[in-house]
């Protein structure tokens, strides 16, 4: 016990750690903003997982292909921008089940980047690599100069948010019409604008999240590379009451577990088997979602399709 | 002196949604400063209408001119920005959101990066102000109470510069006291040169506030007039299309045993919708009337005595025997139910009218053997029910949600009045708003029934926010207030205003007795 004790502590006094939590909670954060935004606006995407593939492997093709990382990036939040409108299609202009609609584009962006792989790397078994974001050598700070910018654009990009929900009349909007679309339509808002919008600028955010993983954390694209990630964003989102503020609180605190449970899992004297670690993030999710969530008001018209003319 | 121009036309609006022609052909012409009522029974199209005027639906023919202009069909904005507000019978507003924030949105260009919150706050204020409307800016909707809300509703079209404004059965959900403040608020929007629509199906309430009236019946306009020559019972004709006797009172001429008890009781607190420490008896052959805005503890009530609720503190007595939280066992005991919301709970829509009829017997011998419906009892016992209780509109195996609102309240209150073979009449009567929503025919109807159960002995608890249904039929009547119950006294004890401030929670007003000695 006191040897596990002591490793932890070993851990946490280690820069490192806290450089990987950073880098850990960095897609996350991009992720779990998209899918408050979506979420702010009334409408569930669950395609986030496949977006974020989709992101992965445009962003890293672009590159590949001889663009810049920035481009990369765009290229990125540009495919993510489609799949939004295709989602923003079915679930505003269609009003279909949001579930349904979140979850086939999951499958068909996941299916149309490996697809997209296999076809551009037909008989390659390393996956090729590119060069990736250099860390901010520069940057003041100790941790954060260890970090790449998209790290630092993540957390530029929370209070950002915030202010355009909290202090803007697109913000407004985009709240009333997770409230009560009806009231919005009634005041002269048009709900599938403003609903499209958030979709596309969420999912958009959802694409640079997988592109940052292709881009900085790792190098390469490979099958698998999200791994369910994305569905911790949709957990996160709920976890953080629908406020940006608490989404990068959580974001961070995930990340926080995962960084530590890699860390214990090298630590070798653990008694425990490795799979208990690995479990370790998803368990404490699950825990701190009983602990926060229960008392959360969620956006009142979140799921519901809103058909102009019907009560 | 020159007749002035209508601030609003309407020119042979028509409307047809599948089978019904819920607006035909209808012109009505609006005067600056002009109160007009739009009278007519549930359905009559009058909100079909006003939806159209304010840009919700599109009419299929005809056109609308406001302030002189021709009005595009089809958006609020437009609606908006030409003048016309509208407040609607259920707000539309969002509860978790402040009131600036509803009244605000919209009313700025979406993409400024400043919200700029400090001129609004002084506009509404001004605004607040001017039409003797108080509100906190700040306040959470959530946390208002509706007459506040409705306020509310009414400060967003004023806010945005209506000239022209609708209220949709604006005092469907407001006591007597808050009607009085609303009704102040209209004379002094119309003296700074509103005009304004009033619908509403309330005969005193359009005498009392407009010039004019008009009245729609089955999508037509069938009536126009000065409100200053026509009376109730016309009114009220022209409604229906027949004459209409007024109800009569009926008061109980036997008063039997107590058949329920609640001594004390008090349920898991729910916003305001729960019980305080609440003590009734309910006796058969009696009716006792519950008055209340819908949303004081009222749902509470009902489900407590229909089993799907339990007691925190205190107790329930059925019959001497503590009541079972069973709802199949209560209707074994002679409980017969008639729930709030009769399409959530009252029916199964999407099942057939028989099945509908049995539900409540799942377990009754009489429709089940071994596991097996019995067919041919079942269909014959919902037939039984059909005749007796005339529930139109359909066979038995036509689906319950295509039913009318009447019949299928009919259809539900047979279902609890009837009890198949071997089973015990019904000894207790709960009603939960039975005849809101209904025309007047089938209010008559089931006022009828309710009257007729109590005569044939059975306790009849009737949960009622309408307050002339409560002094009609209610032999004693007690009135709820945020989870508490007024001690239930004869009727003839209780007066509109008396009922009225025990409906605003007032503490003078629930012994009523006393005031009056006072």
């Amino acid at each position: 016990m006191m040897d596990f004790i002591g490793s932890l502590g070993d851990i946490l006094g280690n820069a490192s750690f806290w450089v990987a939590v950073l880098r850990i909670a960095t897609p996350l954060i991009f992720g779990t903003v998209g899918v408050l935004l979506c979420e702010r606006a009334g409408v569930l995407n669950l395609g986030i997982e496949g977006i974020m593939v989709a992101g992965a492997f445009a962003g890293w093709l672009t590159v590949y292909g001889g663009g810049s990382l920035w481009t990369g990036v765009l290229v990125a939040a540009l495919v993510g921008a489609a799949f939004g409108l295709l989602h923003a299609w079915l679930t505003v202009g269609l009003a279909l089940s949001q579930h349904v609609a979140g979850l086939g584009i999951t499958m068909l962006a996941t299916a149309l980047s490996y697809y997209g792989y296999r076809v551009s790397f037909p008989k390659v078994n390393t996956p090729p690599t590119v060069t990736p974001f250099a860390p901010m050598d520069w940057f003041p700070l100790p941790v954060f100069d260890a970090q790449t910018p998209p790290t630092l654009l993540a957390l530029i990009l929370v209070p950002l948010i915030a202010w355009l929900l909290y202090r803007t009349p697109i913000g407004l909007a985009v709240r009333m019409v997770g409230e009560n679309p009806q009231a919005a339509e009634g005041q002269g808002v048009s709900v599938a604008a403003v609903r499209t919008g958030a979709i596309v600028a969420g999912s958009a955010l959802m694409g640079v999240a997988g592109s940052f993983l292709t881009l900085s954390a790792f190098n390469a694209f490979f099958f698998n590379m999200i791994n369910g990630r994305g569905w911790i964003c949709v957990a996160l989102v709920v976890f953080a009451a629908w406020q940006p503020g608490k989404a990068l609180l959580g974001a961070l605190l995930f990340a926080f577990f995962d960084a530590l449970q890699l860390r214990l899992q090298q630590s070798g004297d653990a008694v425990l088997p490795y799979q208990f670690y690995l479990m370790l993030p998803y368990a404490l999710s699950i825990v701190a979602l009983i602990l926060v969530a229960r008392r959360a008001t969620y956006p009142q018209a979140l799921m519901k399709p809103y058909r102009k003319g019907e009560r | 002196m020159t007749e002035p121009a209508p601030v609003l036309r309407i020119r042979n609006i028509s409307k047809r949604f599948g089978e019904l022609l819920a607006n035909d052909a209808i012109s009505l012409t609006l005067d600056s400063g002009e109160v007009l009522a739009l009278l007519g029974e549930n359905g009559a199209g009058k909100s079909t209408l006003m939806s159209i005027l304010f840009g919700h639906y599109v009419a299929d023919a005809g056109d609308i001119e406001v302030f002189g202009k021709p009005l595009p069909p089809g958006n609020p904005r437009i609606a908006l920005n030409a003048g016309i507000g509208m407040v609607h019978q259920h707000f539309t507003l969002a509860d978790n959101l402040s009131v600036l924030d509803n009244i605000v949105l919209g009313s700025e260009p979406l993409w400024q990066p400043f919200s700029n919150r400090r001129a609004a706050r002084t506009k509404l204020l001004d605004v607040a102000h001017r039409f003797g409307l108080p509100v906190d800016p700040d306040a959470r909707v959530g946390t208002l109470s509706v007459g506040e809300r409705q306020r509310v509703e009414i400060l967003k079209a004023l806010y945005r510069g209506a000239r022209i404004l609708i209220l949709d059965e604006p005092t469907a959900v407001l006591t007597p006291q808050e009607s009085e403040s609303l009704f102040a608020t209209l004379a002094q929007m119309v003296a700074q040169g509103l005009s304004i629509i009033f619908i509403s199906h309330k005969l005193g309430e359009v005498l009392r506030v407009s010039d004019r009236v008009a009245v729609l019946r089955a999508g037509k306009l069938v009536a126009e007039a000065a409100t200053k020559g026509v009376t109730q019972a016309q009114l009220a004709q022209w409604m229906v299309g027949h004459g209409v006797d007024a109800a009569e009172r009926q008061p109980t001429r036997v008063r039997g045993g107590s058949v329920c008890a609640l001594e004390r009781v008090s349920t898991a607190r729910r916003g305001r919708e729960y019980l305080r420490d609440v003590s009734l008896a309910l006796h058969a052959g009696e009716i006792v009337a519950i008055a209340g805005v819908s949303g004081n503890g009222q749902a509470a009530l009902a489900n407590l005595l229909c089993g799907t609720l339990s007691a925190e503190h205190g107790s329930v007595t059925l019959l001497d025997a503590p009541l079972p939280a069973e709802p199949d066992r209560l209707v074994q005991l002679g409980v017969a139910r008639v729930p709030e919301d009769r399409h959530a709970v009252g029916v199964v829509g999407d099942l057939p009218v028989w099945e509908n009829a049995l539900s409540e017997r799942l377990s009754s011998p009489a429709f089940s053997r071994g596991g097996w419906i019995r067919g041919t009892a079942a269909r014959a016992h919902a037939q039984t029910i059909v005749k007796r209780f005339d529930v139109r509109g359909g066979g038995l195996t036509t689906a319950a949600r295509s039913l009318s609102g009447g019949n299928m309240q009919k259809l539900i209150l047979g279902r609890a009045l009837t009890p198949p073979a071997g089973a015990v009449a019904a000894k207790l009567i709960v009603a939960h708003q039975p005849t809101w929503g209904l025309d007047i025919g089938a209010v008559a109807f089931v006022q009828q029934q309710l009257v007729a159960a109590r005569d044939a002995g059975a306790a009849v608890l009737l949960i009622s926010d309408d307050l002339d249904e409560v002094m009609a039929l209610g032999d004693r009547i007690a009135v709820m207030h945020a989870g508490a119950l007024t001690e239930a006294l004869p009727a003839e004890q209780w007066t509109r205003e008396t009922i009225g401030l025990a409906m605003a929670g007032s503490h003078a007003a629930s012994t009523p007795g006393a005031e009056r000695a006072a």
